[in-house]
This record gives C-alpha cells, structure tokens and sequence, in this order.
C-alpha cells in the first residue's frame, strides 16, 4: 500500500538498532551471536562439569586483552589461581604476563564454609568492593565470575544470596562491563540455582556427550535479548588455538553464485557440462563403485587446479600421501610436482581417528590455512562410519557449507555398491551441485566403467552414459556407451 | 625456646589471653554501626579489658577486601587467639557470635 508510510518503512532488527555488542574473538562465536556479547551486559554460560565454560570464558577475556584492547577481571570462585594460569598455557595464554601488564586481574574467592558463622544481616558489599577495586585497578572492561553459585554452598541464607546476586548483576550493568556468568547445570535448571532468572540478556548453553565413544561438545545460544542469534547446537573444539565453534556461516544460502566455470581436469567431461566444466564454488560428488577411478578423477581434478597456478587440498580418508602419489603417476597423473611447488597439499587422516567435529574443525582450519581454489575429499563415505548418519549429515552439510561459503570448489568421492548407487548420499544429495555416477557395467564377454551425470545445477548438462578408461594418460571418456546390462533404476 | 623448637613463632592461642578482632566494613551504613555498636557490648560483656576492636573501611581500603578474602559485610575475624575465626552478619544474634568466637562454652 503506498498511501502509507508506516507500512513501507521496514522494520528494522533490534541489532541495528544500537544494540552494541563485544566481540569474543572466539572463533566461530561472534558468527553465532551475530557479533558477540551484549555489551556492557551480562551473559550465562552454563553447562555440566567439564563442558568447557570456564575456558570459553577465559579465553572471551584473554581475547579481549589480546584483539581488542579491553582489560579484564576473571573472578574465580572455585579454581586456584595458579591452576587457572596453567591451564591456559597451552592454549597460548599467558595469564601471568596479562597480569604483569597490568591488563588483567585474576581473583581466587576463597570460601570456608565450616568456618563461617553467620549473625544477623549481612550483604556481599566485600564482594562488590573488592570486585570494583579489581575493575577499578586494569580499567576492565570485561569481567568474568566463575562460578558464582558456589557462593550458595558457602552461604546458607539462600534468600539474602538471591537478593544480592540480583543487586549484583544490576551493578555489573551500571558498571557498563561486559559480564561472563558461568553456571553448573542443575537438575531440570539451566544453573543449579536457578540464575538465569537474573541474568536475562543472553544465556548460552554448552554440553558435551558422548556418543559411539565420540565425545562431541556443543553451544547453543538459548537466548538473546533484542538480537538475532542462530539457535541451533553448534558444535565446538578445544583445541590448539582454544575453543572453536564450528561455523556457522551454517545454511543461511547466502553464498554468492558464480558464474565462472572450472574445468574437471577430464576435458571429455567438462564437455558434457556445457563444455565448461563446473561453476566455480559449486561442490561434485563422484559416486561409484568400487575400482571406477574415484581418486583418480579427484587427484585430475586437483592437478587440473594447480596447472592453472591455483592451490589445491587432497584429504584423503584411506591411503597414504605416498600411496595416492605413487598410484597416480601410474596414470600418468605428476602430483608430486604440484607438491613441490607448494600448489597442492595432502591431508592423510583416517576420520575415526578423531571425533566427528574434530575433524570437521581439522579441515577447516587447513582450509583456512592454505586458502585453497580447490578442494577434494576422497571418500566421504569413510566419513558415514565415523558417526551417526545424522551426524555426519550435518557435518557434511556444514563442510560442504563452509567451502561454499569461501568459493572453494569441492569434489566429494563416495563409494558405494551397485544397487545404491543413487540412493546412499541421499543425505547429502540437496547440498550437491553437479552429481556424477561412476560405476562397472558389464556386457557379454566383458566390463566397462561407464559415467553418467544425474545431475548439473544451472546447467544443460549431457545425459548420455560414456565409457571411460583409466590408461597411462589419466582418464578420459571414450565413446557413448552402447552395450547391454547397465543397471537402470 | 629458641627459633629451630618453634618454628611458626604461633599467635597465641590461649582464649584467656589477649582478644585482637577485625570488623570489616563498608561505610557507615546502619548494618556496620549497628554490627560495631553489639560488638563493643559483646566484648564488655565476655571480655572486658583484654580485648581490641579494629575496624576496617573496604571503601577507604577496598584492596584489603581481596587480600583477606572478605566477600560479605559486615565480617567479623577473630586474629587473636587463633586458629582464625570468622563472622558475617550485623552480629544481632548474640548467641551465634558467642558460638562463632567460641566463648559459649566458657559461659556454660
């Protein structure tokens, strides 16, 4: 309706209204949360012992200090001090130096439950004033307090305690600080006493389970007041580099569409997708059975990138570096010199090794490490025994997202039996641009590999199903297949 | 006695010796003064003529509230006689700061 301006102006999200927010710098979080946490507010982290929120929260500080020049206070309410520092230390966090500096403060509450008789009214005005004087000493801008309800095992007056943790987190707002409240999940609680009631900006849930002797930690952004927020579980790693959830960048579709095309390497087969090959960031699956050149179609696809100068990753899920190499200057395919030229890097892992996630979060980090054109994973079906298939759905939706989401073009292999040719990655098929079906066919006296492409998004792609060989020069297409017995559905 | 038998130099424990007390507070709020005024006839009561008050400002000296681990207000400590003894509260309720200083069993 024209006639009325109100109805055209667009409503604007609360975030662009001012909603401000401090940037964790945790890899993987500020994505989630849409920049970070509320600032000058406080924020609940909880979860079961061990999830990893004191580590979230420390490194939220630490980062603070390091990226964005805010000092911090960490209270700690249960961890010495000196145990806090070396906990961190492999993490590449130096405490003690922060401390030195004078950009941080680490404060051990000491609580002696036994020892401490209580008389008459108090408040915990010690605590505010010796917190303030902390704030007061780095000019903190970022304050963590782990974990407070510990304060309720020392203090039996639970209703003055909720009293004045209520007065406290108000006082933490008109402080204008950057709060991380961490909090032990409780018995059909968020927190064990129920503080979340207090600490209503955001509230951040973090977990960890085991399952199929996979240990998986996720965070899940249950609330966030006046801001947008992804509310999915997102996993997360602690790793080398401290904690990381994983992107996240996670199906918004976003990605920009190219319309430049990348060859596969086989010029017979680019021929069959408009003669051009394949768009630029879009991602191919080979499917096939066993022995129908899968990784051979991979490592063209990777040698064809670093002939035009681009990089390229092989993560090879079954065979060694040597092996792939070897193998492939067999067919004529030279490897070892995109190697040697630093345009080509393999990634040799077996995905049960790791937990899913890790794994997931270890490819990623090479990804954004050697910053690849092209990328090919070789099988993705070893992946489907590494986890559950649901999980290793979502894992695979988000790989395939975030290559996307850089304009990697990735080349997926999957190996599977005759009969499910079409069927197995039916889990994974949507995220697929360009589908190829490898596979044996056999005729009278003889079999043939035979090629076809189920399908080429944006693209008229050819529906014909060509004979292929493996010779010393690589492989090619042949001829139009012609023979009996192929398996059509 | 030489330094090598008793090493820690120990306070005094002796509950019939000398009283050294700490108040912590914040400000002059009615809950410190009213804390201050039941400690003063507390100890004229219980320990009338060995005993001395300290009272200590947190919002004069609030790094003190770190360094002796205070966290509620008013706190009591007793330093002397040790062991340490210490009590949060505006100190109202008599029979619980003479059970938290251990002179009830004295009056018993």
């Amino acid at each position: 309706m024209p006639g009325t301006a109100i109805a055209i102006q667009p409503v604007m999200p609360f975030a662009e209204r001012g909603l401000r927010k401090a940037p964790t710098g945790i890899s993987g979080l500020d994505e989630v949360t849409g920049g970070g946490l509320p600032l000058g507010r406080p924020t609940l982290v909880c979860g079961p012992a061990g999830c990893g929120k004191t580590l979230l929260a420390m490194e939220f500080l630490v980062r603070g200090i390091t990226e964005f020049g805010e000092p911090g206070v960490f209270v700690s309410f249960e961890e010495p001090v000196d145990e806090l520092v070396t906990n961190v230390v492999s993490l590449g966090f130096d405490l003690q130096q922060m401390q030195d500096d004078g950009l941080l403060v680490v404060d051990q509450v000491y609580l002696e439950p036994e020892d401490v008789q209580v008389s008459g009214a108090w408040d915990l005005e010690g605590l505010f004033i010796r917190l303030g004087a902390a704030i007061d000493e780095v000019g903190a801008k970022r304050v963590v307090l782990d974990t407070i309800e510990t304060l309720f095992g020392a203090f039996a007056d639970a209703a003055i305690l909720r009293a004045e943790l209520r007065r406290l987190f108000v006082w933490l707002k008109k402080k204008g600080v950057t709060a991380v409240i961490t909090g032990e999940r409780g018995d059909g609680t968020l927190t064990r006493h129920g503080i979340e009631e207090y600490v209503s900006d955001c509230v951040i849930v973090l977990d960890h389970r085991v399952n199929e002797q996979t240990s998986t930690r996720r965070l899940r952004v249950l609330k966030y007041r006046g801001s947008l927020h992804g509310t999915n579980e997102y996993p997360f790693l602690i790793g080398e580099n401290g904690v990381s959830v994983l992107p996240i960048t996670s199906l918004n579709l976003q990605h920009a569409a190219s319309d430049e095309r990348v060859s596969t390497g086989m010029a017979s087969l680019d021929e069959m997708l408009e003669g051009g090959g394949v768009y630029r960031g879009s991602s191919v699956l080979i499917s096939g059975t066993a022995g129908t050149g899968k990784s051979t179609m991979a490592a063209q696809f990777c040698a064809a990138a670093c002939e035009r100068g681009d990089r390229a990753i092989y993560f090879a899920f079954e065979e060694s570096q040597a092996q792939i190499v070897r193998n492939m200057a067999s067919v004529g395919i030279d490897l070892a010199r995109w190697v040697d030229a630093g345009l080509l890097r393999f990634r040799c892992i077996r995905p049960s090794l790791l937990g899913l996630e890790a794994h997931l979060a270890t490819m990623q980090q090479i990804v954004s490490d050697f910053d690849p054109a092209v990328v090919a994973m070789d099988p993705i079906s070893d992946i489907f025994h590494a986890g559950e298939r649901d999980e290793v759905a979502a894992m695979l939706t988000r790989q395939v997202d975030y290559l996307k989401s850089r304009g990697v073009t990735a080349l997926f292999t999957s190996l599977n039996t005759i009969r499910d040719a079409e069927n197995s990655e039916q889990q994974i098929g949507s995220l697929i641009d360009t589908w190829i079906i490898a596979r044996l066919a056999e005729f009278d006296g003889g079999r043939s590999r035979v090629l076809y492409v189920l399908k080429s998004r944006g693209m008229a792609h050819s529906h014909e199903i060509r004979d292929f060989v493996l010779s010393a020069d690589g492989l090619e297409l042949t001829g139009i297949y012609h023979g009996l017995g192929v398996e059509h559905d | 006695m030489t330094e090598t038998t008793m090493p820690m130099a120990e306070p005094s424990r002796d509950p019939d010796g000398p009283w050294r007390l700490r108040l912590y507070v914040a400000g002059e709020s009615a809950a410190s003064l009213t804390a201050f005024a039941n400690l003063k006839n507390l100890c004229e009561t219980h320990l009338k003529g060995r005993y001395e008050i300290e009272i200590v400002d947190l919002l004069e000296h609030p790094r003190l509230a770190r360094g002796d681990e205070i966290v509620a207000i008013p706190t009591l400590v007793r330093q002397l006689p040790h062991p340490i003894r210490k009590i949060i509260g505006d100190l109202s309720d008599t029979d619980r700061v003479l059970v938290g200083l251990q002179l009830r069993q004295k009056q018993s």
